[in-house]
């Protein structure tokens, strides 16, 4: 039988894709971790670094075509300001709902704790210097790196 | 629903330990669950609660974005002052509700 008294000590997050609805949940479960007496890590690896790099982070938007949650068919979702459109509209409900625009959040998670890495490798891949990114960064790291933070009992990672 | 004693005084509490009624609550009331919960009252503390209490009698969601914004306490602040789950433990000490909010 599993010993389910074994509590979660830390989530680690890996956080690859850059699409707004992925961000918010990376960051809502990230927030909430903390908020749980959780520690919480992010690795921002491939698409996921648009969301900290600071030119681009208020810029992410929703996915409109190849997303069949957003019920728009994909001949539609392709049409020309469809997505910002979107992604308006997802901003507002977020905003209605007290949740941070990215930016905020990102200094919201990093004030209460939560350990914010960038991928050594997926940096290199974009061209990108730790200057391109917010200053609230913990440091870049290899994946043997963000693995060996996991280390121990409690650890849970996942993969957004 | 439970009764239990805290600082002297028999207050209702959840079954989670969250006090239901704040009328019943004064200071030495929070100080004792402060006390379970491995927090050592200072003023910064206080002024925390009284924000907290405040909020809720306007019937205001609480959420650590706005704790940030309150003037009372920085994001980082209140993390070290409440460890382990800051928004549960310091609602917790002052007698409101457990918040709901994820954010």
């Amino acid at each position: 039988m599993e010993n389910n008294t074994k509590k979660i000590r830390k989530m680690m997050l890996i956080l690859s894709k850059a699409t707004l609805d992925n961000v918010y949940a990376c960051f809502i479960l990230a927030n909430g971790a903390r908020m749980e007496g959780i520690e919480s890590e992010i690795f921002f690896t491939f698409f996921g670094l648009e969301s900290i790099q600071k030119d681009k982070l208020d810029h992410l938007h929703v996915a409109t075509v190849g997303n069949p949650g957003m019920h728009i068919p994909t001949m539609l979702g392709g049409l020309p300001g469809m997505e910002a459109v979107a992604t308006k509209m997802m901003k507002n409900k977020i905003e209605k709902l007290d949740i941070p625009p990215i930016g905020e959040f990102l200094e919201i998670l990093s004030a209460s704790g939560t350990k914010l890495w960038a991928c050594k490798l997926a940096m290199d891949m974009f061209d990108l210097e730790e200057k391109d990114l917010i200053e609230d960064l913990d440091g870049v790291l290899t994946v043997g790196d963000f693995y060996e933070r996991g280390q121990g009992d409690g650890t849970h990672v996942i993969f957004i | 629903m439970t009764e239990r004693i805290y600082g002297g005084i028999c207050v209702m509490c959840n079954d989670q330990g969250y006090m239901t009624q704040l009328d019943q609550w004064n200071k030495e009331v929070g100080s004792a669950i402060a006390q379970e919960e491995g927090i050592e009252m200072g003023d910064k503390h206080w002024q925390v609660i009284d924000y907290l209490q405040e909020q809720c009698r306007n019937e205001v969601p609480l959420t650590i974005r706005k704790i940030g914004k309150s003037g009372v306490v920085t994001i980082k602040e209140f993390y070290t002052l409440f460890p382990n789950g800051p928004l549960k433990k310091a609602s917790r000490i002052a007698g409101i509700p457990k918040p709901v909010s994820c954010i």
